[in-house]
């Protein structure tokens, strides 16, 4: 049992299962399958944010622009199928990644190249492309009907029970997973946070992997860009404003250490979920949504505290018995 | 960052008082600051009045105020990104206790004592629990402005007492405004408490190095907890001014403020690494940021707008004596 327990992942899926159980005795219909799937194709935009920041959070760094670049993005990709509508989707989605990985290598380069700290490179590029945003729209809106119902609609298609959209998000959860646990670069990412020295004799450049953390975060924003405007049916300077927050959220309910080099795939999922769990069950319930921000905050700092407390006893653990455990304990990878 | 720690070459002599005067980052500052000023008068027939003048210092007042106690905490090598937030939950609970009927001495008691409360939280979780700063204030930044959310939703707190305005529209003589004297007072203070007091030398100590600080018999965690503290002092002094200078208060007062202090904190040649910066610089920085957005305001330039200059200062600022080194030692990145 305290194994189980001290699985991060498994607690929280637990926690999830009596939240949802618990929601579901005020409002029967709540654990419906049908609604479990609204839940999730609702917090798909967030998941798939949340592992951009996942990437970027374990090598020691913080993108807090990720928001700002959704809404860049969103607006560029709106823009531009108003005012061409016979460009096919894909073409769209193409544009919408390259445009989200270009405004994240600006972030990448910047930490990579001039070693400026991460925190302050995004809170800049936060306001420039946001302050964009409203640059190329002139403060305008793209509007449901000036865009094409091939762009609204194809993300609402139901496949198997689920929205594309939802699809999507499995798509690059799995996508994300096998780049996290069977490519050099995942393993890079791991080890430039969890000991950024140990990795430079290993023969990992740290600060490339850096850079391509911010540019795999940017594109999988952009990407987002894409999926908000389409979901919400319209696009403006301020969508998605202090997302950035929950993308960061998240990732520190699902474990991942901010100190870098700590963290799982499922654990950022599970993370997003809880978020996307309460934000759903807060109406139900009767409680006003102006409660979640409070509640979000609440909820990262308590996180907060947990992991560190749970770091602090995995290092204390090691130390006392390192010479029992040296083939069990392997690093957290 | 590069994790190899380079050769240091210790110069025998560290050059004349006269040559480091003019090559310091807060000479170049006021140089900067200079030119704009007359590019300014250039600009608009407007800006060269007494009183156009005087409006423009309640562009930075506030925001600067709390950047002298930010800069204390940044030199230690933490940051708080709640500032905004308290200033929101400072306001709301000013406006809950002026709907009560409390009077202008109540009101600004209560501003200042949930500032000093919002911080000692804040310097609670940081120093007491030794949880990195800028996750936990991320949290708490969430949970301050979300309990303004909470208690106030869509609407707003008005009807403050008249003697309430003075703290925000008063003048303590000509053009001087309660404000910019407010400012002053508070820029003596700091500049005082950092340069010429050995809490300022500790402040320093630890931000260069905490662990040979704490071995140095410096209280760190108290240290860290009194900046914490002070902080949120400032933050609910701005809050009572501009709570009294709008004169109403909205869950998204002074949204985005938080980003403005860090960036005149590290305009005004604060290492945000820790360590380095003075207060001198930071009065500078001030009346740089200022006079920019109050010259681009006098242009008809739109908020958002402005915010995109403010975020290429923050970069450029931090980028260019990096770059500049990197030129001079001939290493090409």
């Amino acid at each position: 049992m305290n194994r189980i327990l001290k699985h991060r992942e498994i607690l929280l899926f637990g926690i999830i299962a009596i939240l949802v159980a618990g929601f579901s005795a005020r409002a029967p219909g709540f654990a419906s399958p049908k609604n479990l799937a609204g839940i999730f194709n609702d917090t798909s935009i967030l998941i798939i944010l949340a592992l951009g920041q996942m990437a970027v959070i374990l090598t020691k760094s913080i993108d807090l622009s990720v928001a700002a670049n959704l809404a860049f993005t969103g607006m560029a990709v709106a823009m531009l199928n108003a005012a061409h509508p016979e460009l096919p989707l894909a073409l769209l989605i193409v544009v919408a990644l390259g445009i989200g990985a270009f405004l994240g290598a600006i972030n990448g380069l910047f930490v990579w190249k001039l070693g400026i700290p991460p925190i302050v490179v995004t809170l800049g590029t936060l306001t420039i492309y946001r302050g964009m945003a409203f640059v190329l729209s002139g403060g305008g809106w793209v509007n449901a009907h000036q865009m094409t119902p091939v762009f609204l609609n194809t993300p609402r298609q139901v496949f198997l029970g689920l929205p594309i959209l939802g699809w999507t998000a499995i798509a690059i959860v799995i996508l994300v997973t096998i780049m996290m646990t069977r490519t050099f670069f995942g393993r890079a990412l791991y080890a430039s946070g969890g000991n950024p020295t140990a990795a430079v004799y290993a023969g990992i450049d740290v600060g490339r992997t850096r850079f391509f953390a911010f540019v795999l975060s940017g594109a999988l924003a952009g990407l987002c860009g894409y999926l908000w405007v389409s979901r919400y049916a319209v696009a403006y300077v301020d969508i998605a404003a202090g997302f950035e927050l929950d993308s960061v959220a998240a990732c520190v309910i699902g474990g991942i250490s901010t100190l870098g080099g700590i963290g799982t795939v499922a654990g950022t999922v599970l993370g997003a979920l809880f978020l996307g769990v309460i934000k759903n069950a807060l109406p139900v319930i009767n409680i006003s949504p102006f409660w979640q921000m409070a509640i979000s905050g609440a909820v990262i700092i308590l996180a907060v505290i947990f992991n560190a407390r749970q770091e602090k006893r995995r290092g204390r653990i090691i130390l006392r018995d390192k010479a029992a455990k040296t083939y069990q304990e392997a690093p957290a990878a | 960052m590069s994790a190899v720690p380079e050769k240091r070459r210790i110069p025998d002599r560290l050059g004349t008082s006269f040559t480091r005067l003019f090559s310091s980052w807060e000479m170049l500052l006021l140089g900067v600051a200079i030119v704009i000023f007359i590019a300014n008068s250039f600009a608009s027939p407007y800006f060269l009045n007494v009183w156009n003048l005087s409006d423009a210092t309640f562009n930075f007042t506030e925001k600067a105020m709390i950047a002298f106690a930010m800069a204390l905490l940044i030199i230690s090598g933490e940051i708080d990104l709640s500032v905004a937030a308290i200033i929101a939950l400072a306001s709301t609970a000013m406006g809950a206790a002026a709907q009560m009927g409390v009077g202008t001495p109540g009101l600004v008691a209560i501003g200042v004592s949930v500032g000093l409360l919002a911080g000692a939280f804040n310097g609670l979780l940081v120093a007491g629990l030794g949880l990195p700063s800028i996750v936990v204030t991320i949290g708490t930044m969430s949970l301050f402005r979300g309990i303004s959310y909470i208690v106030l939703g869509d609407q707003a707190y008005g009807g403050y007492p008249e003697s309430f305005a003075y703290f925000g529209q008063g003048y303590v003589f000509w053009v001087f405004s309660f404000e910019f004297v407010l400012f002053a007072l508070c820029a003596v203070l700091f500049a005082v408490l950092l340069h010429a007091t050995s809490f300022g030398r500790r402040v320093y100590a630890i931000g260069n190095n905490a662990f040979a600080a704490r071995f140095s018999g410096i209280p760190v965690e108290r240290v860290k907890f009194i900046l914490f503290l002070l902080t949120g002092l400032m933050s609910g002094i701005a809050a009572v001014c501009l709570t009294s200078r709008l004169g109403s208060t909205r869950p998204s007062i002074a949204q985005g403020w938080e980003l403005e202090i860090v960036t005149m904190v590290v305009l005004g040649g604060v290492s945000i690494l820790g360590g380095s910066g003075t207060i001198g610089g930071v009065v500078i920085a001030a009346f740089v940021m200022g006079l920019v957005t109050f010259g681009l305001g006098l242009l008809n330039v739109p908020g958002i707008v402005m915010s995109i200059f403010i975020g290429l200062l923050l970069i450029v600022t931090i980028s260019l004596p990096i770059i500049i080194r990197r030129l001079k030692s001939g290493k090409v990145a």
